[in-house]
């Protein structure tokens, strides 16, 4: 009879007890954060989608060599004199045409390896974590800035550029051949030896 | 009361009756359960340190109304091996159960239903009605789960009609009344008056009551709680165990029939207890209407306190359902036959000597 009355005893008083608890749990404010419309603090060193502000890229291409599984993709043009490709932020001039630069986001394993050896610091992670997609194509992200057509153009304007330098170089070399061979013809002697080596 | 008016404006006893069974349904029950489904999931959210439903409205405020849109455009599936008429028929039979309880609450001194002698005893017949419709629509879903839950549910609310009715028959000893209008009217305003403090008759037996209806009141609270499946006492529909119980193959409207005679049921059993033991429609405070000397405002009166009685019990059955894990089926059933129905039965014998004496 004891143990009946202190079991009841005992059944109510951890009622008691627990919606004490509850109760005070009503009054605790909510830990929660609306996500879409709040976003939560983000810790200091995060790491997420990656930026690359194309008016200070070089087309190095530092960071794509870092790149450990190879998400970043660049191809440059050798610019021609004459053409003013502007000046990065900290004053040094670009000198190649960015013709690609191509980020696949989906292979990138958010390392930031790339974002340290760029001379420009022109490359960065952002702070934008919300990129899914429904196309898996949608996730390779292209900064180039040029337009396709002017992609070509630049690259025609280097061939046409590589072709006159040759012919430039070629004349040049013929001169020079010319006036080494009036050089031999004149003093005949000691020059063997560096004709040699130059053939 | 109501019905007069009712009968004076628009002439015709047949309209009147009408208009006087659907008005609880319409102005208040509907209103009421999508309140009390908000209600519960803030007051859940809020006891986890969560925010509850957010998205519709200010705070989450039309979520429940959401809800029910959403209810009403789904498919009523019913399956190819289910028992079609009783299948179709449980969630009616269950709602009407409820529902039929209200006709003998007194919503105010102006508003009852139906002014039958019977009182509570209609009421603990006709919610029986309930264990029936529950009983059928487990069967007819030829799920085992649904079975399952349907004969936990049965046996739990048979069990715990017993120490219900014995503290009911307790009440109508003091009282000497069945009907729950005449209860509250005996009940006057002003809390010392109320049942759970000895009734409004003052002396010895005032004393020797006090702690008896404090125990009685307990007990029927919390028998009553388990009449109508809430936590601690959900076994039949024990989500984590059953799914959800006799209505795990009901969806659509069905389900949502079932739930609001859920939601009814926790707001019926809030008023009788309160009824019973709280002075149902009865001010703790006294009347404005009595000190501004404007008669017209006391039923207002009444239907506000009644209101926030019957609200604050629903409160306290979402506090305990966010409090007390689920009982065990043995440990239930040891519950009922072990504590609450001796309690009740000394309780019954000594208010009875109380009473002679």
């Amino acid at each position: 009879m004891r143990n009946y009355i202190l079991k009841f005893w005992q059944g109510l008083l951890t009622i008691i007890i627990g919606m004490r608890v509850t109760l005070r749990h009503l009054a605790v404010p909510a830990v929660t954060i609306q996500y879409p419309t709040v976003k939560p603090e983000l810790p200091e060193r995060e790491r997420n989608r990656l930026y690359v502000n194309m008016d200070d890229c070089i087309g190095c291409d530092q960071c794509a060599r870092a790149c450990p599984v190879n998400c970043i993709e660049i191809e440059t043009v050798k610019s021609i004199p004459g053409e003013d490709l502007g000046k990065t932020s900290d004053g040094n001039k670009k000198a190649l045409w960015v013709t690609t630069f191509d980020i696949d986001i989906a292979k990138c394993c958010y390392c930031e390896l790339c974002v340290f050896p760029c001379p420009t610091d022109c490359i960065y992670m952002t702070d934008v974590y919300e990129f899914a997609e429904y196309e898996r194509d949608n996730l390779i992200y292209d900064f180039v800035t040029l337009t396709p057509e002017e992609c070509e153009q630049k690259k025609k304007n280097y061939e046409e550029f590589k072709i006159i330098k040759e012919a430039e170089k070629a004349a040049t070399v013929k001169k020079k051949a010319g006036e080494a061979a009036k050089k031999k013809t004149s003093e005949d002697k000691p020059g063997d030896k560096s004709d040699k080596d130059k053939q | 009361m109501m019905y007069d008016w009712l009968y004076t404006v628009t002439g015709s006893e047949i309209i009147a009756a009408i208009i006087q069974s659907l008005l609880p349904l319409f102005a208040f029950i509907l209103p009421f359960a999508l309140f009390a489904v908000l209600l519960e999931r803030k007051v859940a959210g809020h006891m986890q340190d969560r925010l509850g439903p957010m998205r519709v409205g200010y705070h989450g405020i039309l979520q429940t109304v959401a809800d029910i849109i959403k209810l009403v455009q789904k498919e009523d599936i019913i399956a190819k091996e289910n028992d079609k008429t009783f299948f179709n028929l449980s969630p009616f039979l269950v709602f009407v159960g409820s529902y039929a309880a209200f006709a003998a609450i007194p919503f105010s001194g102006a508003f009852l239903g139906s002014n039958i002698d019977l009182g509570i005893i209609y009421i603990v017949a006709v919610t029986g009605i309930v264990a029936a419709g529950i009983l059928m629509g487990g069967w007819a879903s030829n799920n085992k789960y649904s079975l399952l839950g349907a004969m936990r549910a049965v046996a739990q609310i048979i069990s715990f009609e017993i120490p219900t009715l014995l503290v009911v028959v307790t009440v109508i000893m003091i009282t000497g009344t069945m009907n729950l209008y005449t209860m509250s009217e005996w009940q006057t305003e002003h809390f010392w008056n109320w049942l759970i403090l000895g009734g409004p008759v003052f002396g010895i037996q005032k004393i020797l009551l006090i702690p008896l209806m404090v125990v009685s009141f307990l007990i029927i609270f919390l028998s009553t709680l388990a009449e109508v499946n809430r936590t601690p006492f959900d076994i039949p529909e024990a989500e984590s165990e059953l799914v959800s119980g006799y209505h795990t193959e009901y969806s659509g409207m069905k389900f949502a029939i079932f739930f609001l005679a859920e939601y009814a049921n926790m707001f019926a059993i809030s008023v009788i207890v309160s009824a019973l033991f709280l002075g149902g429609f009865q001010s703790p405070i006294g009347y404005l209407g009595n000190f501004l000397d404007a008669q017209w405002l006391i039923p207002f009166e009444q239907f506000f306190w009644f209101t926030s009685k019957g609200l604050f019990f629903v409160f306290v059955q979402i506090w305990l359902r966010w409090t007390l894990p689920r009982f065990r089926v043995d440990q239930l059933m040891a519950f009922c036959w072990k504590y609450l129905i001796p309690f009740s039965f000394v309780i019954l014998l000594l208010v009875g000597l109380i009473t002679v004496l």
